[in-house]
């Protein structure tokens, strides 16, 4: 597919966000699974929704599927309320669950075919459409086995296949790279991202690792408890975090007391320790970026520096921390419950 | 991937190619039963069953043409003699007739087609898959009974027409029309009645998530209405209207009636009554017949219509059932959430 390909550009175009949530919440008797929930997602943007497992990301896409009720609140996927007119959002939304599954007596190709008379495709459209996506997500060659022979990997690209079969302008994933070897990943995650940016589809998708995503991602929301602490691209969630400060380790050989004395004086450093889980890793906290100042006292001769990382600046720390917080927060209230009852 | 993968006649954006992309109306239930009934008639579920339910038939049919072929000198002239290789029982009941073994295996029939219904579809992780297509959520639940009960549909008819060729061979006489009637009609209330067992399986595959539990629950309720049904009404009966020492003619027959009322909820009840009226022409009730209700009656076969007229509540209370378990399997389905 190139960028001459002419089915974006023949697509109207959407103004408006192909998928909004005002104040989505739903609750299952006392507990609430997804707490007035916000977002917007528009034509041609991958969406994480990133969280631990038990967050509400299910329950989210389910209500965006008309496929849950909300209990308050209003989401809008293409223009259609999925509450009272879940045949119009599900025709041009293709849905890919979470542990996705297909009736193993049958092939991959039938159980597109499947799919495909449950959308009103004529037959003929329907094989040629087959025979596009198989190729596209690369099991042409095992179309005509049937699935119970395929791998977990082989099952969740026949289920993107699945969904593009419909040939949807929302695609919305949950947790698509569970339980696939990590190649399989960077693959399945390249295609979605072409297919964000070539067919100019809205992707929504929701996972738990976020290190696998957050390459394709162009905004994500962290999402615990059923709400979303952090909105943002990945690059300034992590900004946002780091606050003018940065958290580096050093591994430095050496007299180790030479060593601190050498990073203690170094510009902007404030402190340094000892790593706590690596003995002979530093961490120096200081203003700015100091892994610009120890590389240069390495320059000058002053440390023999084999290792020096940056913390806190990749999504997966910023993931860890937003958790820690919430979750800190999320004890707090318990607490206070426990000591308003006592 | 490169520009060839693309599909060639991807629908282009406009009014027109969205317009083709809006599927029939209501045409998702007859996808759902159309992959259900291929999937049916292609399992070994499918075989098996024909096969059980074809041997079973045609050992009772042979006996019961055995039987009638050695009272042949007598049977001639019987009314509606054909009838008889559907409702005859050699040997002392050793061999159970045709319709007595039709009656105990629709239920299994209906049981085997339903109990994995839903609960196959969620464990297999499909449902979710298939409620996310442009269908009505009912479209699922409908098309899984419509499909089940065409199948049932096949196999009674087909070990049917089965049994009344082998009996013309064996016999050497041909059905009436009356008496082709009768067993169309049958065949219709033995399709029915095995579909009241199909929703209640359905109803079953519902409402447990284990579809060997579901299996359990509905051949447990099967053995129960079928099996021991009989003797547990007459101990209610006889517990709620006791008969004493030297009972009076109504004490008895309010024990009688009470029993037979409780035993009519059972749809094995309905059905055998059902079948006795509509095989036997000359039966003139599905109740009791006392002798002064007889006195002047020529003993004259009814015709088709006055038989049906006998067993009018008998179907309809077996409809009531069908339609009960399957509103309840309905209604249930459609307010379930879609996640365990």
């Amino acid at each position: 597919m190139t960028a001459a390909s002419p089915t974006f550009a023949d697509r109207p175009a959407v103004q408006a966000p192909v998928i909004r949530a005002l104040g989505l919440t739903k609750r299952y008797g006392d507990k609430i699974a997804v707490d007035r929930l916000d977002l917007e997602v528009r034509r041609g943007e991958v969406f994480g929704l990133l969280g631990p497992n038990g967050a509400g990301k299910t329950t989210t896409i389910l209500m965006l599927l008309g496929l849950s009720e909300p209990s308050e609140g209003r989401a809008q996927v293409v223009g259609f309320d999925p509450t009272r007119d879940p045949l119009a959002v599900k025709r041009v939304v293709g849905y890919l669950p979470d542990n996705v599954g297909f009736y193993g007596d049958l092939t991959g190709r039938e159980n597109l075919r499947f799919t495909c008379r449950l959308n009103g495709l004529p037959d003929a459209e329907a094989d040629s459409r087959i025979a596009a996506v198989l190729e596209q997500v690369g099991l042409v060659g095992a179309a005509d086995d049937a699935v119970e022979t395929y791998s977990r990997g082989m099952r969740q690209r026949l289920g993107l296949a699945d969904v593009l079969v419909k040939d949807p302008d929302v695609v919305i994933l949950d947790e698509p790279t569970i339980a696939i070897d990590p190649e399989g990943v960077a693959e399945l995650l390249a295609l979605i991202r072409r297919l964000a940016t070539e067919r100019g589809m809205a992707v929504l998708l929701s996972s738990h690792l976020l290190h696998q995503v957050q390459q394709i991602c162009d905004r994500v929301a962290i999402f615990v408890e059923g709400r979303v602490v952090a909105l943002g691209s990945p690059a300034q969630l992590a900004e946002r975090l780091a606050t003018g400060s940065s958290l580096v380790e050093v591994g430095a050989d050496g007299d180790p007391e030479h060593v601190r004395t050498v990073l203690e004086v170094l510009p902007g450093v404030r402190r340094v320790e000892r790593d706590a889980s690596d003995a002979r890793l530093w961490l120096v906290s200081g203003v700015g970026d100091v892994r610009r100042s120890v590389a240069e006292a390495a320059g000058r001769g002053e440390l023999m520096v084999w290792h020096l990382r940056r913390r806190g600046d990749e999504l997966d720390e910023v993931y860890r921390r937003y958790f820690a917080e919430a979750e800190g927060r999320a004890a707090e209230r318990a607490r206070e419950r426990d000591d308003g009852a006592g | 991937m490169t520009a060839q993968a693309e599909p060639a006649e991807r629908p282009k954006a406009t009014a027109e190619g969205r317009a083709r992309r809006v599927p029939r109306p209501r045409s998702g239930i007859w996808v759902v039963a159309g992959k259900e009934m291929a999937d049916h008639l292609l399992s070994l579920r499918f075989l098996i069953l024909l096969a059980l339910i074809a041997l079973a038939t045609l050992g009772a049919v042979y006996a019961a043409a055995g039987g009638l072929r050695s009272v042949a000198p007598e049977a001639t002239g019987t009314p509606a003699l054909f009838l008889r290789l559907f409702t005859v029982s050699v040997e002392e009941g050793q061999i159970p007739p045709f319709f007595v073994v039709v009656g105990l295996l629709a239920p299994l029939l209906g049981i085997a087609l339903g109990f994995d219904a839903v609960s196959g579809e969620r464990s297999a992780g499909t449902l979710p898959r298939l409620l996310s297509q442009p269908i009505h959520r009912d479209a699922v639940i409908n098309g899984k009974f419509v499909a089940g009960l065409a199948v049932i549909a096949v196999i009674l008819a087909s070990v049917t027409l089965l049994v009344a060729g082998f009996g013309i061979l064996r016999l050497g006489i041909a059905p009436t029309l009356e008496e082709v009637l009768r067993i169309a009609a049958w065949l219709a209330v033995a399709i029915l009645y095995a579909g009241v067992w199909l929703a209640f399986s359905l109803l079953c595959s519902v409402l447990v998530r284990r579809a060997a539990t579901a299996a359990f629950l509905a051949i447990a309720a099967w053995l129960v209405l079928t099996l021991f049904a009989a003797r547990l009404t007459g101990i209610v009966a006889d517990a709620l209207a006791p008969v004493p020492a030297n009972p009076t003619f109504e004490e008895v027959l309010a024990n009688a009636e009470l029993e037979q009322a409780l035993s009519r909820l059972s749809p094995s009840t309905l059905f055998s009554e059902a079948t006795l009226v509509l095989l036997t022409p000359q039966a003139r009730s599905a109740g009791f017949i006392f002798e002064f209700q007889l006195v002047g009656a020529l003993p004259d076969p009814l015709p088709l219509g006055q038989s049906l007229l006998i067993i009018w509540p008998q179907v309809v209370g077996l409809l009531a059932l069908a339609v009960a378990c399957f509103g309840a399997a309905y209604v249930a389905f459609m307010r379930q959430e879609i996640r365990a």
